[in-house]
């Protein structure tokens, strides 16, 4: 057995990497021209950067998972450099680059609706309410590509446990961080903002559906959903939700952002199934980034049926696609 | 002015102005620069270029005749050329790594799904333009008939934007940039065709006045 240890750390003590970066700039600038070289804004950057953006710190330690995968991991920089996140704009490149002075401290996660304690948890909190432990899950797009990636987390349902859901919480609602000032490009989105999901309870308590706080061994990168995120491996990664601030216990099934935008192409559900077409491609196949080749036969529910196959018994998965 | 446009070097200048974007995706495949997913990469920057092609071939009637410079249309076959070239990399690249040379696979997207079904149509429109673009075929067809056959260039430049507004998942902002230069081009067009005098495409009158020479 690991021995499980939170970090010492607090989220809140993490050096920034632009005050980081800001100083070696600051190094480098009085060697090159003895202090004369900074000039203007230079030096209001340098002496107060922005205190709370793109903190990246290790997380230690890791337990290990038993839904690991062993396939191999998917290159960093691919995960890092790729990514849907149409609050920072919807080409894949756009997030790395739009989304680096995202402020994610302080952050609160507020946990409310149909049960005994809701509450609001700081970011320090989330870290701490249970060991965290690395999983490496598949994770495929509804656009028919794939990663596998070892997320840091831990299963979703502690934080719901906590909470003591009442009877009339049949459905978890989640929201994401919207901010117009810090997404300058949400308007060219197309879909309703802020980003909402949702999860039927029965989904949202499945060991495997994991509240996400790393990846690669340290907290999130903010074009990844940082600080903290779901990981729900078996359904399309747009129902795995980045940045939430609100998870809501709720009665009847929630609005989720891509049934609104299309709910024809994007049902509640979304579970990876290769034999529901999305309405303008086929799910049969993925190609596995980095790769070129669309030749990776795509599993029904991304290859994790026989932990969540029983959620749906009895459903039929092509009218709730 | 007149002389750069006639010279043959300014040709030969535009032909490898013309490879540059694909010299470009040469150098990213070459050096891992085409990004996490190489094949979209491909697949978006020849889409992008053959729609740019299309515009701009479709840009040189009514340019000639803005600016005066007849000469212009001496481009306007390897811009054509160029727009069939890069579509045919963007079908080539879907067949060989989307579809992995699967034929019935191809054969379900296109009849399936709608936004391959305007893409396929557009590229397929291309090709007779493409085999009719020689001087004999201009010759055989006659220069009436042949400029009419070379209006499915119209079809191919709504389709193509009709194929990528299509294809996109919520931000239609870019394929509408398309959307509002075609219409420009085409719009063009079609003010021409009702506020000019009536013209005839310079091919057809070239053919029209050996044709009533020879029925003379």
């Amino acid at each position: 057995m690991l021995v499980k240890r939170v970090p010492d750390l607090k989220y809140s003590d993490i050096t920034p990497r632009d005050a980081y970066l800001n100083r070696r700039k600051f190094l480098q600038g009085l060697g090159l021209a003895g202090g004369l070289a900074l000039a203007g804004k230079g030096i209001a950057d340098i002496f107060s950067p922005s205190l709370t953006a793109s903190a990246s710190m290790k997380l230690m330690p890791l337990a290990s998972s038993s839904f690991s995968t062993t396939e191999k991991v998917t290159a960093p920089q691919t995960v890092e450099s790729y990514n849907n996140y149409y609050e920072f704009g919807t080409e894949k490149g756009q997030p790395s680059k739009n989304a680096t002075k995202f402020v994610t401290s302080p952050w609160t996660v507020s946990v409310e609706g149909e049960c005994a304690k809701p509450r609001k948890y700081s970011m320090d909190e989330i870290l701490k309410l249970a060991p965290l432990e690395e999983r490496i899950y598949r994770h495929r797009c509804v656009e028919a590509w794939s990663i596998v990636v070892p997320w840091i987390g831990y299963s979703l349902n502690t934080i719901i446990k906590l909470a003591e859901p009442n009877p009339n919480a049949r459905f978890v609602a989640f929201e994401s961080y919207f901010d117009k000032k810090q997404m300058p490009l949400w308007g060219l989105a197309g879909i309703q903002l802020p980003y909402v999901e949702g999860l039927r309870m029965d989904e949202a308590m499945h060991p495997l559906a994991l509240l996400c706080v790393g990846m690669y061994g340290e907290t999130l990168p903010n074009q990844d959903g940082a600080p903290v995120r779901t990981v729900i491996p078996w359904k399309y990664g747009f129902k795995s939700i980045k940045s939430i601030v609100k998870i809501k216990f709720v009665k009847d099934q929630p609005p989720t952002t891509w049934n609104i935008a299309n709910a024809h192409e994007y049902g509640f559900y979304s579970n990876v199934n290769p034999h529901v077409d999305h309405p303008r491609w086929s799910q049969a196949k993925e190609v596995r980034l980095p790769g070129y080749f669309k030749n990776t036969p795509t599993q029904m529910f991304n290859g994790y049926g026989d932990q969540v196959a029983s959620l749906y018994n009895g459903m039929d998965l092509k009218k709730y696609y | 002015m007149n002389s750069i446009l006639t010279s043959k070097w300014t040709k030969a200048v535009v032909f490898l102005v013309c490879l540059v974007p694909l010299g470009v995706l040469i150098y990213d495949f070459l050096t891992g620069g085409l990004g996490a997913n190489p094949t979209q990469f491909l697949e978006h920057a020849t889409g992008d270029w053959t729609l740019r092609f299309v515009a701009i071939t479709l840009s040189i009637t009514p340019l000639r005749k803005l600016i005066k410079q007849p000469q212009l249309v001496r481009f306007r076959r390897m811009l054509g050329l160029f727009a069939f070239f890069y579509g045919f990399l963007h079908f080539s690249i879907y067949l060989t790594f989307d579809q992995v040379f699967n034929l019935r696979g191809i054969w379900a997207d296109i009849a399936k799904r709608r936004y391959i079904t305007v893409g396929f149509t557009g590229f397929v429109l291309m090709i007779p333009l493409a085999v009719t673009s020689t001087a004999g075929w201009i010759r055989r067809l006659g220069g009436r008939r042949w400029a009419m056959v070379h209006r499915a260039i119209y079809a191919t430049a709504v389709l193509g934007v009709i194929h990528y507004l299509w294809l996109v998942k919520s931000d239609i902002h870019i394929p509408l940039e398309y959307a509002a230069i075609m219409a420009i081009l085409l719009g063009w067009r079609v003010y021409a065709w009702y506020a000019g005098p009536r013209r005839v495409p310079a091919s057809a009158a070239v053919r029209k006045e050996r044709t009533s020479v020879a029925s003379d």
